[in-house]
């Protein structure tokens, strides 16, 4: 009898994890409209550089390759956390998910010393509309990094404290779907602001 | 009974298809590089080859790091995120077409001319 309850109990909590994944999901597709947006308002604003530099002369593409396979790399480190995670491994769940911290801060530090550069060189935002639509596309990847940094640092602490927890775990899981989620996003800012941005057509 | 909870729970992963995984989106990625980098004429070819390796790169994300496709039915997730896919082609490709259109017909010779017209009817 007790058996059969505890089974229950279980399917419901089980059920309920899912509703919160399928939730984050929702939240997810919604934030990839709103990159859709952006992307829109950078496809319609590109060509006007108002006289200023284009992404030719701005793009440093073996910087952004760099770039590029350090959150790839992250993203995986993060599948690694996860697979991790199943094992039921502590130690290898932080170990992991600090090798992820790493090189999403390393990504972060490349992304603004990027934008710093152009800043001082004169090609701010205030530029041109093409700056504009760049810095604002590029930034809110930028400041979804920061914020799935912050995220992570949390739920490391809280494993560090907790332990595996159904709690943490579930965070876990949402934490991973957001990582993964922003280098999906990024690829497409890697293909069409910077590989087709620096070709000359 | 732990089989409930990780059926629900957590996907089954495996060391294979992360790695599978990496390495397919590295390898498109540095592909996508050097057909930009290395290629000696830059076409509209060069540009729907582009499209397609970010189409790789975006499935391969979606498959063995999102394990879109691994969910049970009914597939709710699925289901969102091909109308997520059909907002945003919406989104950019209307925009795009909009906006040309807009910058066509309001090209300044044709206002001029519009404007011509006007003072020629007497307006």
């Amino acid at each position: 009898m007790s058996e059969v309850t505890t089974l229950d109990l279980k399917r419901v909590e089980a059920e309920a994890t899912d509703k919160t994944t399928f939730g984050f999901w929702v939240y997810l597709m919604t934030d990839c409209v709103l990159f859709a947006s952006l992307f829109a308002v950078y496809a319609v604003l590109h060509g006007n550089t108002f006289g200023g530099p284009g992404g030719r002369e701005l793009f440093k593409l073996p910087y952004v390759l760099v770039e590029t396979i350090v959150l790839l790399t992250s993203s995986f480190t993060m599948g690694l956390a996860m697979l991790a995670l199943q094992k039921r491994d502590k130690q290898a769940v932080v170990g992991w998910l600090l090798v992820t911290f790493v090189l999403g801060g390393v990504f972060l530090g490349m992304e603004l010393s990027e934008f710093h550069a152009m800043v001082t060189e004169g090609n701010s935002w205030r530029r041109s509309g093409f700056l504009s639509s760049y810095f604002t596309l590029v930034g809110t990847h930028g400041l979804h990094i920061t914020v799935g940094l912050i995220w992570m640092a949390v739920v490391g602490i809280f494993t560090l404290k907790k332990g595996l927890t159904d709690t943490v775990r579930k965070r876990l899981t949402l934490l991973s779907l957001f990582w993964h989620f922003l280098d999906v996003v990024w690829i497409f800012i890697f293909t069409v602001v910077y590989l087709l941005g620096s070709l000359n057509i | 009974m732990s089989a409930v909870v990780s059926e629900h729970d957590e996907l089954h992963l495996s060391y294979g298809k992360y790695i599978t995984g990496f390495l397919l989106s590295i390898l498109s990625t540095v592909a996508a590089y050097l057909l930009v980098t290395r290629g000696t004429s830059t076409t509209h070819v060069t540009e729907i080859l582009l499209a397609c390796l970010a189409a790789v790169q975006f499935i391969v994300q979606l498959v063995f790091f999102l394990h879109v496709g691994e969910e049970r039915k009914p597939r709710w997730r699925q289901l969102i995120l091909l109308l997520m896919i059909f907002f945003a082609v919406v989104v950019v490709l209307g925009s795009v077409w909009i906006m040309y259109n807009l910058n066509y017909r309001m090209s300044p010779q044709q206002m001029n001319q519009y404007m011509q017209n006007q003072t020629n009817s007497g307006l």
